[in-house]
């Protein structure tokens, strides 16, 4: 049961991860690519939880937490460096 | 038989999550402008996140995690909408817009009359 | 005689300043009591010991970096907090369902607009929450506020016509009126309730 529900997660995620690194190359502006950056990193989070439900462990977690703040900085950070160079 | 019932709804819980990690991936893909595409990487984060969570702490059946769980749903909670805002608007600062795509816009005009006050 | 006024004055100094000490410590206090339980929750392990070296660490952190004053109403409706928890778990499943629904069928087809919505309250935790929550649920993402006004300007998914963006502008009125409910001030509640009537 358990192994099934794990193998259409791990597809769909890759699925999801091909469609983000399409993003990702194509994206206009470092924006997109920023937040495409986020998107993967919320998809590396979802199959370490798929990881530890299937295979009952909590030795994910501290990455998960660490994760979330990590995608967060990151997309602070490059949206405050991406300014209107016109004005100045 | 609880277990059978603990296993289906972990096994839900997975999927469904998961299927809203891919939500969010095509909506990146789909979506034609940056604004559009945020709404695709902040909103189904959030509730896939708390489904993967929800069967990780089904799964490990003990009370001491689900403190440090609820706690991981949350910081995302808080995180997601603040990165959201600060890209978005970046975005429409810098004119990473598509104006085909809006119908209209109200802050064109508040900007404009204020551009050298608006930082 | 001028001795004493000066004593006077340095009591009424440190009188004033043990105020404000004890007035931030009330607003600081759920900060730690977080702080700590975090600390607990990360170790899985909350024992007395573990518990009171976590709420040595949140103490030092709280008075080594400090935060803008926050102006708290003081008021919490427990139960309006409930009822809004579970409108909000509502609301955010619609809202990733609406994008996925959006993302296979419109796809880059979608029609969105940016609206301002003036909001009731003018305080800087109100206006925050609001956004936050507006951020989450269907629809919006707040792209600016302006503090002046307080006024949120959001992009919104999928406004093809003015009844749409008029509708969207009512239930972000909405969202707020029930964050006021939660936890606004007395004055901003009596507003609401002159509103209704």
């Amino acid at each position: 049961m358990l192994v099934v529900a794990a193998w259409i997660s791990g597809i769909l995620l890759g699925l999801a991860t091909v469609l983000v690194i399409v993003r990702m190359m194509r994206g206009p502006s470092i924006l997109e690519r920023a937040i495409a950056m986020d998107v993967l990193l919320a998809i590396i989070i979802a199959a370490l939880c798929v990881d530890m439900a299937v295979n009952h462990h909590t030795n994910h977690l501290a990455f998960v937490v660490v994760a979330c703040v990590l995608g967060f900085i990151g997309s602070v950070t490059i949206s405050r460096y991406v300014t209107d160079r016109r004005n100045s | 038989m609880w277990e059978t019932i603990r296993d289906v709804a972990t096994a839900i819980c997975l999927v469904a999550g998961s299927l809203m990690s891919f939500a969010a991936a095509l909506g990146m893909l789909r979506f034609p402008d940056l604004l559009s595409r945020m709404h695709a990487a902040t909103k189904p984060q959030v509730l896939g996140l708390l489904l993967l969570l929800t069967a990780v702490a089904l799964q490990t059946a003990s009370w001491g995690t689900v403190p440090i769980l609820v706690f991981a749903w949350l910081l995302q909670l808080v995180t997601a909408p603040v990165s959201a805002h600060m890209v978005s608007r970046a975005g429409y600062r810098t004119r990473h817009l598509k104006r085909e795509t809006l119908e209209r816009d109200e802050l064109d005009a508040v900007v404009t009359a204020h551009s050298d006050r608006v930082d | 005689m001028r001795q004493a006024t000066e004593r006077e004055r340095r009591v009424r100094h440190v009188k004033a300043v043990l105020r404000r000490r004890r007035r931030r410590f009330a607003v600081e206090l759920p900060l730690i009591v977080g702080m700590t339980l975090l600390w607990g929750s990360m170790w899985i392990d909350f024992s007395a010991g573990n518990l009171i070296f976590g709420f040595l660490i949140s103490l030092g952190i709280v008075s080594a970096f400090r935060l803008p004053p926050v102006h708290i109403s003081g008021r919490f409706n427990l139960w309006q907090a409930l009822r809004f928890v579970l409108w909000f778990l509502g609301d955010v499943l619609v809202a990733s369902l609406q994008v996925f629904r959006l993302a296979l069928f419109r796809g880059p087809r979608v029609r969105s607009a940016i609206i301002g919505v003036p909001l009731r309250s003018h305080d800087d935790l109100m206006v925050t929450l609001v956004a936050h929550t507006l951020t989450l649920i269907p629809g919006s993402v707040v792209v600016e506020v302006d503090r002046r006004s307080s006024t949120l300007y959001m992009h919104v998914l999928n406004v093809a016509t003015d009844d749409d963006a008029e509708s969207f502008r009512a239930s972000a009125r909405n969202t707020e009126a029930r964050l006021i409910r939660v936890m606004g001030t007395r004055a901003q509640l009596d507003e609401l309730k002159k509103e209704d009537a």
